[in-house]
């Protein structure tokens, strides 16, 4: 017997004369952004959720943006429109189109490290729809700050983007949003390769919220302009 | 039963016109004496043609020739031809147009040769011309000529249209200060407008706002839209953000509002196309958060054709159409930019890195390579000349710093992430 049923069999049998309509759903399996990184793809059994909020955390040079690139050079490849809410103006878009971004359907939002702004752009923006992927950057905001975003903020957020197929990701330094976000991505920088140049960077990255916790590495290569 | 009138008089073609309007829209200007216009319906409101040529007669108010005809040829043909009103029932258009001078035609000069050879100097004559001969010897242009001379050309009038202006235009009794009581009056506007555009099946491409000001000055917007808009609730929306971000700086005594029509939005998704914002609903959104973060911060980058790096411009979101391509090749290490970049003291042992310090990163260099020296734009003042290095600090970041030899200072430019 599953959980919810033993629950329901336990709840009628504790009120009797009431006939609870005590039926639980199972949500149908949520359709997924590829990441564009195979080991990833792997990981996640797909890419990210749509209609559902993801968390990528990690410290500074864990391999954030490479993935927060990949994002946007999958969906703005096959066609779909993308939003970067950029709250400290931190994103190149010479390294995006190397990576395979199409710029023309991205809509880049400076917010200049103002925090509150970027979260009103983030509400408006989910709130709008019709994009296949909203990144709400906050990688470069302290922690503290990132913490006083209110759990109220999250929700709504997250009840906003459950209404679209817009997937939202939320990088950042911690995991903030809590019970709001339905997957969570935690990254660490494994190892540098150097040879007259820096040549590679070596990352691992662990999900979280699903039903056992997973890990898988990747590399990312130096892009050399001189090349 | 089509009727047609055709007034005669050179060089009165503007009183022409204006008599011509108090009958019928649908006329037809021939340069540069005559105008044809559409009587087609009008017996039931002034009766047998003969009375509407009276009407006619009595409101053109210069000496003018009338024909009128069952179709627009025969008309004008009978208002060159012959003086007065001449008015041509169906059926009897031959025999009324037969004493007319073939070269009334204006026939092609080398038709108008032959026509001279054959001996044909009036419609009734070449009208008596078998059509196959005429068609065999003259061609296609022969036949047009030889009905037009039996009154047997049947044609559409090439209506003159006014171009389509759509502007709104209010002068006020009281100087207006504030924002609020200026919506009023602009909302009243766009609803007329876009009931105007609306009507004529257009939308608004560009909105022109004008504002004269108490001082004197016009005080002038203008909000271009990538799809064409025609909902007044957004336009207004639109207009007020960018007043509150541009607003006079004095009270208005005027407000002009002009609209650039285009042909609405029509597009049709595809079942498994991905989906996409939509443009009305994209243009207010990002009206609304440009109204906080500030007009040049929202849009898509657009990378500048120049080796200078981060070299880029802003455009308007929807503007750019970009080809989609497959992505492919490896993973790439992406760059997070300080914007400005990060002034830094580097302290070097054997021209290399040993420790870096700036405001917010600082650290002992663990790896380091380079230099890798980039320049350009030396032709120019801006000219730009730098030493590159990759650096690995001890507080785990992977750092891109460049020494700039024209400052000849240190700058972090952001992290590997």
């Amino acid at each position: 017997m599953s959980a919810a049923a033993a629950i329901r069999t336990q709840v009628q049998a504790a009120l009797p004369r009431f006939d609870l309509p005590l039926v639980i759903t199972p949500r149908p399996a949520p359709e997924l952004l590829a990441i564009g990184i195979p080991a990833l793809d792997t990981l996640t059994q797909g890419g990210i959720p749509r209609g559902s909020m993801t968390e990528i955390a990690g410290e500074a040079s864990s391999g954030r943006t490479t993935i927060l690139h990949s994002l946007i050079a999958r969906a703005t490849s096959q066609g779909e429109y993308c939003t970067l809410i950029d709250t400290h103006d931190a994103f190149d878009p010479a390294t995006a189109a190397e990576c395979g971004a199409v710029l023309s359907h991205l809509l880049w939002i400076r917010c200049g490290a103002n925090t509150e702004n970027a979260l009103k752009a983030a509400d408006r923006i989910v709130q709008a729809g019709g994009f296949g992927l909203v990144i709400f950057d906050l990688s470069d905001t302290d922690m503290l700050s990132a913490r006083r975003i209110s759990l109220a903020s999250w929700f709504r957020l997250r009840h906003a983007v459950e209404k679209t197929s817009s997937a939202l990701a939320v990088f950042s330094r911690q995991f903030n949003a809590r019970s709001c976000s339905r997957l969570q991505i935690e990254l660490r920088r494994t190892g540098t390769t150097w040879s007259t140049h820096l040549r590679s960077v070596a990352f691992e990255a662990e999900t979280r919220k699903y039903q056992f916790s997973r890990r898988a590495a990747f590399e990312a290569q130096r892009f050399d302009p001189l090349a | 039963m089509n009727l047609f009138a055709c007034l005669y008089a050179p060089g009165n073609l503007p009183l022409l016109v204006e008599c011509a309007r108090e009958f019928s829209p649908h006329m037809e200007e021939v340069p540069s004496d005559a105008l044809i216009f559409d009587l087609t319906g009008l017996n039931k409101m002034f009766g047998t043609p003969a009375d509407i040529a009276a009407l006619i007669a009595a409101r053109v108010g210069v000496p003018a020739s009338i024909g009128i005809a069952p179709n627009p040829d025969c008309a004008l043909h009978c208002a060159r031809g012959f003086a007065g009103v001449t008015i041509v029932l169906r059926g009897r258009e031959c025999a009324a147009l037969a004493p007319l001078p073939v070269n009334l035609l204006q026939a092609p000069a080398e038709i108008a040769e032959t026509f001279d050879q054959w001996g044909i100097r009036t419609f009734g004559e070449l009208a008596a011309l078998p059509p196959l001969g005429v068609a065999a010897r003259l061609g296609q242009e022969g036949t047009r000529l030889w009905q037009l001379a039996r009154g047997e050309w049947e044609r559409l009038l090439n209506s003159a249209r006014d171009p389509l202006r759509f502007s709104e235009e209010l002068e006020l009794e009281y100087p207006v200060e504030l924002l609020e009581p200026l919506s009023f009056l602009l909302s009243r506007m766009l609803h007329d407008l876009c009931a105007r555009l609306h009507q004529a099946s257009l939308a608004a491409s560009e909105i022109r706002l004008r504002l004269t000001l108490e001082t004197g000055f016009v005080h002038a917007r203008t909000l271009r839209f990538p799809a064409p808009m025609i909902d007044p609730l957004a336009l207004l929306k639109i207009l007020q953000l960018d007043l509150q971000g541009q607003p006079p700086t004095a009270p208005v005594v005027k407000v002009t509002l002009e609209a650039e029509p285009a042909r609405p939005r029509t597009q049709q998704h595809g079942l498994f196309q991905p989906q996409s914002p939509e443009p009305e609903k994209m243009e207010l959104t990002i009206a609304r958060i440009g109204a906080f973060v500030g007009a040049g911060n929202i849009g898509t980058p657009r990378i500048q054709d120049t080796h200078r790096p981060d070299a880029f411009e802003m455009v308007r979101f929807g503007s750019v159409v970009g080809e989609t391509v497959s992505q492919s090749g490896p993973v790439r290490a992406a760059l997070r930019r300080f914007r400005p970049p990060r002034v830094a003291q580097v302290q070097l042992s054997g021209g290399r890195p040993v420790n870096v310090r700036s405001l917010s990163i600082s650290g002992v260099v663990q790896d380091c390579s380079g230099p890798w020296r980039t320049s350009g734009d030396w032709w120019t003042s801006e000219a730009w000349e730098r030493d590159e290095w990759d650096v690995a600090l001890s507080s785990g970041m992977l750092v891109r710093m460049h020494f700039d030899r024209g400052t000849e200072r240190w700058f972090l430019e952001g992290c590997y992430d």
